[in-house]
């Protein structure tokens, strides 16, 4: 039986946005998306992509799907991984599916369009979205289907049933293997996710995506009820003004910055 | 669980001492404690031998540790964590339930979260109970550009609390408490991701957590060797290096240097930046210095932002004057 892979990835706003386009509406505690700079695929999801690919390299029979939720998609950002070598593009667009606090309303969703599109061997997700950095829905969403579940991997490969996964560790590496089906989230350690080719692009053009609502998942959008509320949202107070230390050229200004440090006891 | 009292503290050990990040959650828990008129603060650890940890407990603000001790939690597996924090929750039936945001922590607390049917506030801040008894975080998003203040709704609520974000309280010996046995059947089938090799790699020198001076270099320096100077400034000041994703990702150093979200958090008395823009998912790991010092040829850089001292400069240049202006003073 070829394998058969399910990748989830988010739609977010850039993490590169720089901080002078960032904008909050503090009173609809709201996100502003920057109208100057477009969404992306969340970085950690791209990469989960990548490692989808890298087992379907070694077995080219392998199906892989990517699957992502919200409320509307820029669907020349989404189709990126179509273009990468993905089989299958699900989108789940919902106007229920505004960005919540709580997570679990993704986990509930998600969940559902996994089980509807049937045997599913691996899923793949990033380990965290870089919007709310909330790290939750791929191991709720592992509680929800049942499956074995391990985290930021920076290899997975799969033989023989197993998933053999390459972990980071904050000092090392640790390798873990796990029984499928299982899901396994990635990190930025896997290594910089392929470039779309040409030819990629051409047939990632062909192919339309499948959109289903919450509905056709066949969830009750009415029991979608998140646990958590969002209170309040606010821009951090910015610290002390910084104390720029300037010199002649440079290097003076690097020996003032040393007296500095000593003069405020740093050093 | 709909009428839920107390506090539960899903629990972590150094060695068989009680973590660090476990006292803060004990006295982030007292904190809610008094808030909700003296409700009782319960622990649960679980380990293959816990040492003096419960009673490390006690003495840090629990009123009842309830202990797992079995071969099974050997490398303290996240799969049989999940279901020792779960049984607690059923056992203790508590309000709130507090764990750490640590590397177990993000593989134990949304599990736990979604096994008791309720949601997780996720990298918690600052805890408080409002005028409902609801539990009411604040917490960073998008990499700490904005700070979300989120409600929990549901009984027991969850929340992971990010290290170093509350003092723990000065373990006090004459506190009393009652030490249970958690009643529960662990066996290896409960652990389905199987470790089966591990490569420690030991920081050479003082650890980057532990540091007091840490000096980071970002994709500014060009290349590997960027950081050799960088190298000799830490050993001079007695600190560790660190560096930025994109240094890491570059395969410039190990992912074990690099500070930021999805890397280590330090925090350090002096934190000298090199070559480092400041994006917020860097600043999310060294934000909690107490000093922040930059060298970047970009004035408007956002690194400056935070920093309380800078200079817009060429690293190249401003670096070895500064390094042997610091050699001179430090004579």
């Amino acid at each position: 039986m070829p394998l058969r892979i399910v990748v989830t990835a988010k739609q977010v706003i850039d993490p590169e946005t720089p901080a002078s386009a960032f904008r909050i509406d503090p009173q609809a505690l709201q996100v502003l998306p920057p109208a100057s700079v477009p969404p992306v695929v969340n970085g950690f999801d791209e990469q989960a992509i990548e490692a989808a690919l890298q087992i379907k390299d070694a077995a080219p029979d392998t199906h892989v799907t990517v699957l992502s939720i919200g409320t509307s998609f820029a669907m020349d950002v989404m189709k990126k991984p179509l273009a990468m070598g993905a089989d299958e593009l699900v989108l789940v667009q919902d106007d229920a599916l505004v960005n919540s606090p709580d997570p679990s309303v993704a986990v509930h969703v998600l969940a559902a369009a996994i089980r509807k599109l049937g045997d599913v061997d691996l899923v793949l997700c990033g380990r965290q979205a870089s919007d709310w950095d909330n790290a939750q829905v791929p191991l709720g969403l592992a509680e929800e289907l049942g499956l074995a579940v391990t985290t930021i991997a920076k290899e997975v490969a799969v033989e023989n049933g197993l998933a053999r996964v390459e972990r980071v560790l904050p000092d090392g590496s640790e390798t873990v293997e796990i029984a499928l089906p299982a899901l396994v989230t990635v990190s930025n350690e896997l290594g910089q996710a392929r470039y779309p080719t040409l030819r990629g692009i051409m047939a990632a053009g062909r192919k339309a995506p499948t959109i289903w609502s919450v509905a056709d998942v066949g969830l009750d959008v009415s029991s979608l009820t998140p646990g958590l509320e969002l209170v309040g949202l606010a821009l951090p107070e910015s610290g002390a003004a910084c104390e720029f230390i300037e010199g002649e050229d440079d290097a003076d200004a690097g020996r003032k910055l040393a007296l500095k440090l000593r003069e405020a006891k740093l050093v | 669980m709909a009428d839920g009292q107390g506090i539960l503290v899903i629990g972590e050990l150094a060695g068989s001492e009680l973590a660090l990040v476990t006292r803060e959650a004990l006295s982030a828990a007292r904190s809610l404690s008094g808030a909700l008129g003296g409700e009782p603060v319960s622990l649960v650890i679980a380990g293959t031998d816990l040492g003096d940890a419960p009673q490390q407990g006690i003495s840090a603000g629990a009123d009842t540790v309830y202990t797992v001790a079995s071969p099974v939690l050997e490398g303290t597996p996240p799969d049989a964590v999940v279901a020792v924090a779960e049984r607690a929750a059923q056992v203790a039936s508590p309000r709130y339930v507090i764990g750490s945001k640590t590397l177990l922590g993000r593989d134990v607390l949304p599990r736990v979260a979604f096994r008791l049917g309720t949601a997780l506030a996720q990298d918690c801040a600052t805890l408080e109970v409002d005028s409902q008894q609801r539990l009411v975080a604040t917490r960073p998003v998008y990499g700490g550009s904005a700070i979300a203040k989120v409600a929990c709704l549901q009984t027991p609520a969850v929340a992971a609390l990010r290290p170093k974000s509350v003092e723990p309280l000065e373990p006090d010996a004459s506190r009393t408490g009652e030490i249970k046995a958690l009643d529960i059947q662990l066996d290896d089938s409960v652990v389905k991701a199987k470790v089966v090799d591990r490569t420690e790699r030991p920081s050479e020198g003082i650890r980057l957590e532990d540091a007091k001076v840490v000096v980071s270099g970002g994709r500014g320096l060009g290349g590997p060797e960027g950081f050799e100077p960088l190298k000799d400034l830490a050993s001079l000041l007695g600190g560790a290096v660190g560096a930025s994703r994109a240094v890491c990702d570059a395969g410039w150093l190990p992912s074990s240097y690099q500070v930021g979200l999805t890397g280590k958090t330090v925090t350090p008395d002096l934190y000298i930046a090199v070559g480092i823009s400041g994006a917020s998912q860097h600043m999310a790991g060294c934000s909690s210095a107490r000093a922040i010092v930059a060298i970047n040829k970009d004035a408007g850089a956002n690194i400056f932002k935070e920093a309380r001292f800078g200079v817009a400069g060429d690293w190249q240049k401003v670096l070895p004057a500064f390094i042997d202006q610091l050699h001179e003073l430090l004579q």
